[in-house]
């Protein structure tokens, strides 16, 4: 870590560093773009993933803290703080050049920060109206519901947007655009569409057949998770996250457990631990289970939809008996899980496992090996490598395009370190490679439960913590793989029993990012594929 | 299920002695009844899932739960041809308009189902900013179905809650569902959606 020190003051002398967690950067916004070169493109440092961004109002100062991963350099993790003082109008420089992935997630800090980017070409609202007022993740907001009453009715000039670019001289312009030339033809689908897998709309601009852009248009099931979780308690703000990406539900919520944990200084009991693991895989096979049956329901194969179905119900079943609801389990509690196995649960898990072989073949029989389904599958959404690394697209979708980004395999936490699983990859980039990889992950998820079922440890099921929880004044980010992606949970605190921040960094976001780029060139029937195999949630997006 | 089982039925007893009340014709109470009949037992539900309820109510459509046994299985994608629509998650500001022009856009008879804590009162997310408390803000509900999600089982109560309402009304004359909808439009003004 301390070479990383050197080079960073060395290209950046105006850099400070605070350590923590990681290592943290502090870089005054007139040398960000600069050193987010350095970054990017210095071999020394080769920060080439940017994993997470999010903003952050800390009263005095607006600004937002990067979270950079390398993939030459062992995954790791650095963090960079850029902070401007101007309330009114601030301004930071974009990084979107260089990582795609920030083109979204900074639309996303400007919607609840009102931090404008320059030099980014796309600077309009995300996830709110473009009439709304006020940036609702500031301190000082004004939460008046007559402010922003319930709209009655469509936004307007949806067309328009706008971009601060600065020229040679450092003066900065805004420079008003339209996201649609006006000779092209645009289709409106969504946000009410069975074949968008929730509520997503997408604006597309076609020629004939063949898609030229697609205009992501977010925020129909935009909650406001974040800013609820600043108002409530560290134990109240856990079941948000079954009801972000409903089919990660154990995933994510191991997540917040672990880095509350983590900031506690607590561990789970190694029961707990191993119930949490057994659970997670559970839930990717279920999660896996249902992408399958949606993707070939969008291909019109209904059946098969049936046959996933089938095996899901008795996953569900499992759930229920132990943590007593089908969905939304609310299992993970912090310091452990809320409560012991059923008696059945051994029993009906090694029931799946000797169920799933027979049941992959069947799928594999009924729709993998299908003409029609390789036809509409193959070679269409590429995304190659490069690209993947470049909008952060982890999970089985990045997987798909043959990169190793398996969060259980390079930040291992909880058990996984100690069972033997493989990572599945495929060098198809395509919607078809996706595919395979969710279909050959429930076989190592299977794996994976049969180490552990039969050596479940006697033992606590939850770790002795405090009735009121406090943090300590800091930061922490944590990161799991749920059923998607690589999902991150960032928690900054000022030492009282609420939050001070929270962040979610949901996998969905950045799949649904490169939408534009994979379907460019294909037929608008396709787009529906894309979709299907890069296997969004919307809620996980919108949150 | 038998009719004991449902233990809160007073205001379809209400819709009942109203009914007995106010008196029907003979040619005309037998159509209404063949038409409710019809009615009540092809529930076409117009897919509007924006969250977690809509997961469950695939495992309704899917082979363990069934809902073909009741007719509601034929799931529509537009309005047009839908009979109810199923609200099933949170409502943002951002989709209220959206969700109000789906409704108009329904053919009558037409019926609301709430579905979820969400639908029903902004569940969990009821302080938030931008989410709308309870979807009985800007539509009429019918049905309200709590839970989150509600089970399968939840779902089948409250769509046979809503066939056993559709039995009672009068498609003809007497107490029209049309002019409480203009009654709940007309407390509602200020949110009616322009219609082009």
């Amino acid at each position: 870590m301390s070479d990383i020190k050197e080079v960073i003051s060395r290209v950046c002398p105006d850099a400070t560093f605070e350590e923590g967690e990681c290592l943290t950067v502090n870089v005054p916004d007139k040398s960000w773009a600069a050193f987010a070169r350095e970054l990017k493109e210095n071999r020394e440092l080769d920060f080439d993933v940017l994993s997470a961004v999010v903003g952050m109002d800390w009263k005095e100062s607006l600004g937002v803290i990067y979270y950079f991963t390398s993939t030459s350099h062992n995954w790791d993790v650095l963090a960079v703080k850029v902070a401007v003082a101007d309330r009114e109008n601030p301004m930071i420089h974009s990084v979107s050049n260089l990582w795609k992935v920030a083109l979204f997630q900074e639309r996303e800090v400007y919607d609840f920060y009102g931090i404008k980017f320059i030099n980014h070409p796309d600077m309009r609202r995300f996830f709110l109206r473009n009439d709304w007022k006020g940036f609702p993740l500031r301190k000082d907001y004004d939460a008046n519901p007559e402010l922003n009453p319930i709209p009655a009715d469509d936004e307007q000039n949806e067309d328009d947007t706008v971009s601060y670019v600065e020229d040679e001289k450092g003066n900065i312009k805004k420079v008003p655009g339209k996201v649609f030339a006006p000779e092209e033809y645009v289709v409106n689908i969504g946000p009410q569409h069975p074949s968008t897998h929730g509520v997503m709309r997408f604006r597309v601009a076609v020629d004939g057949e063949i898609v030229n852009k697609v205009d992501v248009v977010s925020g129909y099931i935009h909650r406001g998770i974040e800013k609820l979780c600043e108002g409530l308690g560290y134990p109240q703000i856990l079941h948000f996250t079954d009801r972000m990406d409903y089919m990660s539900a154990m995933q994510n919520r191991h997540c917040l457990c672990l880095c509350i944990e983590k900031a506690l200084g607590v561990e789970a009991p190694r029961r707990a631990q191993v119930i949490r693991v057994i659970m997670d895989e559970l839930m990717r096979i279920s999660s896996h289970l249902l992408s399958f049956g949606c993707t070939a329901m969008d291909l019109g194969a209904t059946t098969a939809f049936f046959y996933g179905f089938r095996e899901r119900e008795m996953v569900l079943d499992i759930f229920e008996k132990t943590c007593g609801a089908r969905m939304s389990m609310n299992y993970n509690v912090i310091g452990g899980v809320i409560a012991d196995i059923h008696p059945d649960f051994v029993k009906d898990v090694k029931e799946l496992l000797r169920i799933m072989p027979g049941a992959l073949k069947e799928y594999h029989t009924v729709f993998s090996g299908n003409l029609i389904a390789k036809n509409r599958l193959k070679e269409v959404g590429m995304l190659s490598k490069e690209e993947a690394i470049n909008y952060c697209i982890t999970g089985p979708s990045g997987r798909g395009s043959n990169w190793s980004c398996d969060c259980r395999k390079k930040h291992p936490y909880a058990v996984y370190s100690e069972v033997q699983f493989e990572e599945i990859l495929e060098d198809g980039c395509d919607s078809y490679a996706r595919y395979m990889v969710r279909m050959r992950e429930i076989e190592q998820s299977c794996k994976i439960i049969e180490q552990l079922i039969d050596k479940i440890p006697e033992g606590d099921i939850r770790a002795q913590v405090p009735k009121i929880i406090k943090l300590p004044a800091g930061r922490w980010y944590q990161q799991v793989e749920a059923s998607r992606g690589t999902f991150g949970v960032y928690i900054e605190s000022d030492g009282s029993k609420n939050p001070y921040r929270v962040h979610f960094q949901s996998p969905c976001f950045n799949l649904v990012g490169v939408m534009d780029l994979t379907c460019k060139g294909n037929m608008i029937a396709d787009l529906i594929t894309i979709g299907a195999a890069l296997d969004f949630v919307i809620p996980d997006i919108d949150r | 299920m038998k009719r004991e089982d449902f233990k809160d039925n007073e205001y379809i007893d209400k819709l009942v002695e109203e009914l007995n009340a106010t008196g029907a014709n003979v040619a005309v109470g037998k159509l209404d009844q063949l038409i409710n009949w019809g009615i009540s037992n092809s529930l076409w539900p117009l897919c509007f899932g924006t969250s977690c309820c809509a997961i469950e109510f695939m495992s309704l459509g899917a082979a363990r739960y069934d809902m073909a046994r009741f007719g509601f299985e034929v799931a529509r994608n537009s309005p047009r041809q839908a009979d109810y629509i199923m609200v099933q998650g949170t409502i943002v500001h951002r989709m209220a308009p959206a969700v109000r022009r789906l409704y108009e856009q329904l053919a009558e008879p037409k019926y609301v189902i709430a579905c979820g804590g969400c639908a029903v009162s902004g569940g969990p997310f009821k302080n938030s900013y931008c989410v709308v408390p309870g979807v009985d803000q800007i539509l009429p509900v019918d049905v309200y179905i709590p839970g989150c999600p509600p089970r399968p089982e939840a779902f089948f109560y409250g769509l046979m809650q809503l066939q056993r309402k559709i039995k009672v009304q009068k498609f003809f004359g007497g107490v029209n569902r049309k002019e409480k909808i203009e009654e709940f439009f007309k407390a509602h003004p200020e949110e009616r959606g322009q219609i082009d």
